[in-house]
């Protein structure tokens, strides 16, 4: 049996097994409305795991994208909607800052764990700054294009096979893509190839940031209102997305398709714990023991590849 | 002579206070294989990472075809100008397959169908340069073997995609290839000259330059000393040129024969020849860096294979990684390995350490005010001292080294020479690793390394740089 592909099968098993489990508890789910329903917050969810995945592929970890995904969330309910044009510009600005912190934390030599740590607070900051209580109002289109109706699938499922396979060409495939991943895989290797370890980190970091942008956008399209709260929980779904999708913290070993196979089972975990009548209070605790479970297979699984 | 492909003039390159390479001029030709030999810290790597762009010289000119370039001679520009490197640390990416880490070093590999072109460019080149290499363009890095890496690294690194290959530098290339491939590879270095590309190889393997190179250059202290055709050398008279002439030896009659043995370890790498070093004896590991003198030393550490009469300390030669705490006083990063001698009633006994410490920094001079200050505070070679006096300080009897006197200035070294041999005298053993041969001078024996195994033993008569070289540099019989 090739263990590489026993790996690389891993997250797709995973949620099957999971998917399996909350048709046995709830068979109504099984259903185009039933899916959808579920699945519906699994799109800003996976599209904040590509965030953090790009982040991921250089070595780093973001632990700013929740409250950053709220901040866009509260610009989207604010300044978008009363402004457009000055609300884009807000959002592009914010796509430059994430290219800036890369380039600080590159040139710097910082951990950005910590770097991103503190700008949690200050995405935090602007948001409440913004909007200090929920409210502000979802610009119609949003709205429009999250609840779009698509024959035979649901939306959800739809929307996650395209982000998948996008990053998928444009990341494991795309000439590019091979020295992003490098870039994680051996810095040293990279610049003596003659590439520029800022260029490459900036451009990943600004990736993040369009990723953070699109999941809050399509947040606030659910959601149709702001809130700077509304994503607190994103920093650790998106970091648990990427490993339960094969990616691994460092050495550049990422997956897209994986990532948002994570994303897709950790959205599912919560619906199928709510089915099992397990208090909220205990969801993130439960979600956390699936998570160990799987990686404890992966580990398994590896264990056996370097005994061969 | 034919047309050449770069030349170097007065490059100079200085790191702090070290000054690696000291005005090195160097010609290679075109369709030449220049042999490039010369012991560890002779200059020969830096070289290297000047010729392939990734560092930069403090002075000298670089011409690339009989033309001066005169833009910054980055790695870009190398990569550009056709200048290929194959470091010893490999520079693969071990995450992408073997296709993808050809792309890392192309430029024009991209656009639809590059993965396609990548493969057919890799797989011909491997077919070419190693028959039957079994190894998929496909392959991720991380699967194959270190001798299938070496390969590929190899084989992309004589890959073209448009532009010409000037020079290929290959470092230790054979150091992972078994017998038949590194003949494979050398028969391979004369057809690529054959067609006009330059090469330069640095090895270890006096048999291989002799064999393979056309001219051979000798490097010593950062710069040549001497640059003749290849068969214009022996392998005597190469390894005459690369020592210095002979030492006075201050050393006294071999003492310690009859005294107890303290340390016996095998080396667990290879060989069947024992190290032995007995109460009172200084003995060094020498040998080329890298062929198994620090894990010979954690073999004893870890007692795996070795046995000892008494209690171990360890100085560790990378200060920052491996010996000092950081965010500790001087004082306690002294005395931490003797915490247990210092307990009173399950604490620690906070004035006998303060007494221990204080007491240290007078013997070792430790050129501080105060051992409560930081660690950092120190000096490079104070620091060491501190290690020095952690180790010293201890009840250990017998007391390893691992090359413990990296960047530290002449004075400091002098003063720790002193403080082991009259730790020695005294009845401590200590085992040595030492990259500087004059420290060779220091011990009462020495065992010479080559792939973790233990090649020589020299005594007390024989600590000579040519007989240390000697048994380095061995013959290879392929």
């Amino acid at each position: 049996m090739n263990r590489r592909f026993l790996r690389q099968a891993l997250p797709f098993l995973t949620l099957a097994v999971v998917l399996a489990a909350t048709f046995y508890v709830q068979p109504r789910t099984m259903s185009y409305f039933g899916l959808n329903l579920m699945l519906q917050y699994a799109v800003p969810i996976a599209l904040a795991t590509i965030a953090q995945m790009f982040v991921i592929t250089v070595n780093d970890l973001d632990l700013s994208i929740g409250p950053f995904v709220g901040l866009v969330s509260c610009i989207g309910a604010t300044l978008l909607f009363d402004n457009p044009a000055l609300g884009v510009l807000a959002l592009l600005a914010m796509i430059a800052a994430y290219g800036a912190v890369g380039a600080l934390i590159h040139i710097r030599n910082l951990p950005s764990i910590v770097v991103t740590l503190g700008l949690s607070f200050v995405w935090l900051g602007i948001a409440v700054l913004i909007l200090p209580s929920p409210g502000g109002k979802s610009p119609e289109w949003l709205k429009a294009i999250m609840n779009v109706h698509v024959p035979y699938a649901p939306f959800p499922i739809i929307a996650a096979i395209v982000i998948g396979v996008v990053v998928h060409l444009a990341l494991m495939l795309s000439s590019y893509g091979v020295i992003a991943r490098g870039a994680g895989g051996n810095p040293k290797a990279l610049s003596r190839a003659g590439w520029s370890m800022l260029k490459t980190k900036v451009i990943m970091y600004m990736l993040a940031g369009f990723f953070g942008v699109l999941a809050g956008l399509a947040l606030l399209g659910l959601t149709t209102s702001g809130d700077a709260h509304v994503a607190d929980r994103y920093t650790l779904y998106s970091i648990a997305g990427v490993i339960l999708g094969g990616g691994e913290f460092i050495g550049g070993r990422v997956s897209p398709l994986g990532a948002v196979v994570g994303a897709l089972t950790l959205a599912l975990a919560g619906s199928f714990l709510i089915f099992l009548k397990i208090s909220p209070d205990w969801q993130i605790g439960a979600q956390g023991a699936i998570l160990i479970i799987v990686l404890a297979l992966r580990a398994l699984v590896s264990y056996g590849e370097q005994k061969r | 002579m034919a047309s050449e492909a770069i030349r170097l003039d007065g490059v100079e390159k200085s790191f702090g206070a070290v000054r690696a390479l000291a005005g090195v001029d160097l010609t290679v030709a075109a369709g030449e294989c220049l042999g490039l030999v010369g012991h560890n810290g002779a200059g020969k790597s830096t070289l290297m990472h000047v010729l392939s762009g990734n560092l930069t010289p403090s002075a000298g000119t670089l011409a690339i075809a009989g033309k001066p370039y005169d833009r910054q001679w980055t790695a870009a520009a190398a990569q550009a100008e056709g200048v290929r490197c194959v470091f010893q640390e490999l520079s693969l990416c071990p995450n992408l397959t073997v296709a993808e880490n050809v792309r890392i070093v192309h430029r024009p590999l991209k656009g639809l169908g590059w993965k396609g072109r990548a493969r057919a460019l890799i797989r011909q080149k491997l077919d070419e340069i190693f028959p039957n290499h079994g190894i998929s363009p496909d392959d991720e890095i991380a699967d194959l073997a270190i001798g299938q890496r070496q390969m590929a690294e190899i084989a992309r690194a004589f890959t073209v995609t448009d532009g010409k290959l000037r020079l290929v530098i290959l470092d230790e290339p054979t150091s992972s290839l078994d017998a038949v491939s590194a003949q494979q590879l050398l028969a391979y270095v004369k057809r690529e000259t054959a067609r006009g590309a330059a090469v330069i190889l640095i090895s270890h393997l006096l048999g291989e330059i002799l064999s393979t190179a056309d001219r051979i250059v000798v490097m010593k202290d950062g710069k040549t000393v001497a640059d003749r055709k290849a068969s214009g050398f022996t392998r005597n008279s190469l390894v005459a040129a690369m020592g210095s002439e002979a030492r006075e030896h201050k050393r006294g009659a071999a003492r310690m024969a009859g005294a107890e043995v303290m340390v016996s370890a095998q080396p667990r790498s290879g060989g069947t020849a024992a190290l032995e070093a007995r109460k009172g004896e200084i003995v060094g590991l020498t040998g080329l860096a890298g062929h198994g003198q620090t894990r010979m030393l954690l073999q004893i550490y870890e007692h795996r294979q070795a046995s000892m009469k008494g209690a171990l300390a360890f100085i560790a030669g990378d200060r920052q990684s491996d010996g000092v705490f950081n965010l500790w006083s001087i004082g306690r990063n002294i005395t931490t390995r003797s915490l247990a001698a210092l307990r009173k009633g399950g604490l620690i006994d906070l004035a006998a350490e303060a007494r221990l410490a204080g007491e240290w920094k007078q013997r070792m001079a430790i050129r501080t005010p105060d051992v409560n200050n930081n660690i950092l505070t120190l000096s490079g070679g104070n620091q060491q001292k501190a290690l020095f006096a952690r180790a010293l300080a201890s009840d250990a009897a017998i007391i390893l080294m691992d090359d413990p006197m990296r960047g530290v200035d002449i004075g400091t070294k002098q003063e720790v020479y002193a403080m082991i041999r009259a730790e020695a005298e005294k009845g401590r053993t200590f085992v040595w690793y030492t990259t500087e041969i004059e420290e060779l001078t220091h011990c009462d024996r020495a065992y010479v390394f080559r792939d973790g195994a233990i090649a020589a033993s020299l005594g007390v008569d024989e600590l000579t740089e040519e007989k240390m070289l000697q048994a380095s540099f061995a013959e290879h019989t392929a």
